[in-house]
């Protein structure tokens, strides 16, 4: 399959309207994760349906420390982001438009190495320390939807993809520092330049030329960083188990 | 000032100096033409700042080394969008290309602002001076060709900042004048990012994959090679793509795996494909 992409310079963009909000310098490096596509996130966990864990999905997960718990977090993330793909590109009928369809399974695909691999080098170099399999928990996605109404409660297909690209640019930026190898440092900046180049794309898909806009107290021209913390407490809501990782980094 | 010669008076007291600076023989067989030779010349204070990024690559944590080089890239890429802005054939692109292209320069004279102020504060010496050679931008005769290089000088962007964050690790928080406390990796990174962004949107422009799978018209270029070439399909000594390697019962594409995983450029190698475009 090619990966053959529609034009996007025939596509209008708002003149007039403010591209990029003009926020004090200062406030950016204080940033600890209050974002747009977090807060869509948790906004669209809070209105699933409460539901108890099976006792098969429940269960509390520990992330470990050093290194292997940095490189759990991230199988984590990768986890959640290749079965919500996966998920997509399953669909009999889809909501997407025909030509977002095959960039859509190119990014599984995509998801699902960075998930392989991880689980490969976790248990490779840290035998016996991997997370198990998390148990994704999607209820606050509607899949028959492209981009959610304003009415919506759910997240469309599009909303979601980019808050889980844009979370998990934040989450690699915000926990590189926590390496202690550069190995690994090396491996999470391989994998976040992907995770923003899907993040672009999909932005540009909900609104044209979006794919770096800045928003709420984000500074012009810089991506965003989150804790791992802030980033559990959003991907939390999408799934069953547990997540704990007080202890990541340490 | 002879670049070559450099490297002859710097192996004569350090026989490693070529290992270390050439990761990749192709990069010095590039570098034998004519062109680029003089070209490398023109621009002596770069390479001499260069030469010290090499060395410091061999040990951790030169903050000042790393960000002079981040900022030397960032001028070259403002700088080049001053020009596309500038140039005739701007006004005849689609607006919201003409958007796309005003927001991205806005964000690398973001980047240039920090940068200089990081330098600044950790008393770095700030790269000056550094343009896109106006002969070469002249020779760019139409929109597309512009963007041609602007994909180019972002994907190159993306490999050159990934390729040096392993010396920012373990580096302590600095406090920037008028900015805060920074995290020299993590702001690096938070850069790193955004032109990765830049190189999507850019390429979808071009009419390209958002993400660099050997398709794209330009993955034959240098750009996309090095040491560690971005058709890499091996991570970590972890095959992607043989049969059953990562996955039961499910073989990747190459294609696919190359596309999962960007790759790092050296300084050097960095260098190489920089210097040429740098000049008045």
């Amino acid at each position: 399959m090619s990966d053959t992409l529609r034009p996007t310079d025939s596509q209008s963009l708002q003149q007039g309207q403010p591209l990029l909000a003009r926020i004090k310098r200062r406030s950016f490096f204080m940033y600890a994760g209050a974002t747009a596509g977090a807060t869509a996130l948790a906004l669209a966990g809070c209105s699933k349906d409460e539901t108890t864990p099976s006792s098969s999905t429940s269960g509390n997960v520990s992330f470990g420390t050093g290194d292997a718990s940095v490189l759990n977090y991230a199988y984590a993330l990768e986890q959640l982001e290749a079965a919500f793909y996966a998920k997509v590109a399953a669909l009999t009928t889809s909501p997407l438009q025909p030509a977002e369809v095959p960039y859509f399974a190119k990014m599984a695909l995509h998801e699902a190495i960075h998930r392989d691999f991880l689980r490969t080098a976790i248990n490779r170099d840290f035998s016996g320390n991997i997370i198990p399999d998390l148990t994704p928990k999607f209820d606050s996605i509607d899949f028959t939807k492209r981009v959610k109404a304003a009415t919506d409660t759910k997240l469309g297909i599009l909303d979601a993809a980019k808050a889980f690209e844009d979370l998990g640019v934040a989450a690699y930026n915000g926990a590189a520092k926590l390496f202690k190898s550069a190995v690994y440092l090396g491996i999470a900046g391989q994998i976040v330049s992907v995770e923003a180049r899907h993040a672009a794309y999909v932005r540009d898909l909900i609104t044209p030329g979006s794919f770096a806009t800045n928003e709420g107290t984000d500074v012009l021209g810089f991506d965003r960083q989150m804790t791992p913390a802030a980033v559990l407490t959003v991907a939390q809501a999408f799934v069953e188990q547990t997540l704990n990782g007080s202890t990541i980094g340490q | 000032m002879n670049f070559l010669h450099i490297i002859d008076q710097l192996s004569a007291v350090d026989s490693d100096a070529l290992d270390r600076l050439d990761t990749r023989r192709s990069v010095f067989s590039s570098l034998t033409t004519v062109a680029k030779r003089t070209a490398l010349a023109s621009a002596p204070a770069l390479i001499a700042s260069y030469f010290s990024k090499a060395y410091a690559g061999t040990s951790a944590g030169d903050a000042k080394d790393v960000f002079a080089y981040a900022l030397t890239l960032e001028l070259l890429e403002e700088d080049f969008y001053k020009k596309m802005i500038a140039s005739p054939y701007f006004s005849g692109a689609p607006t919201a290309a003409q958007g796309a292209i005003n927001q991205i320069k806005k964000h690398e004279t973001s980047h240039v602002a920090l940068l200089q102020k990081v330098l600044d504060a950790i008393g770095g010496t700030k790269p000056t001076n550094i343009t896109f050679k106006s002969a070469t931008f002249a020779t760019l005769t139409s929109f597309s060709a512009q963007l041609t290089i602007a994909q180019l000088l972002e994907d190159t962007g993306v490999r050159a900042y990934k390729g040096r964050a392993g010396d920012l690790l373990g580096l302590a928080d600095v406090t920037v004048p008028n900015v805060g406390t920074i995290n020299p990796l993590q702001s690096a990174l938070q850069i790193h990012s955004v032109e990765a962004r830049h190189a999507a949107h850019i390429r979808t422009m071009r009419m390209q994959s958002s993400w660099i799978n050997g398709n794209g018209d330009l993955d034959g270029m240098d750009h996309y090679k090095g040491a560690i070439p971005e058709s890499t399909t091996t991570q970590s000594g972890v095959n992607l793509i043989a049969a059953n390697s990562i996955t039961p019962n499910t073989t990747y594409t190459a294609k696919d795996a190359q596309a999962s995983f960007d790759e790092i450029l050296t300084a050097t190698e960095v260098l190489a494909l920089a210097t040429p475009l740098i000049g008045a």
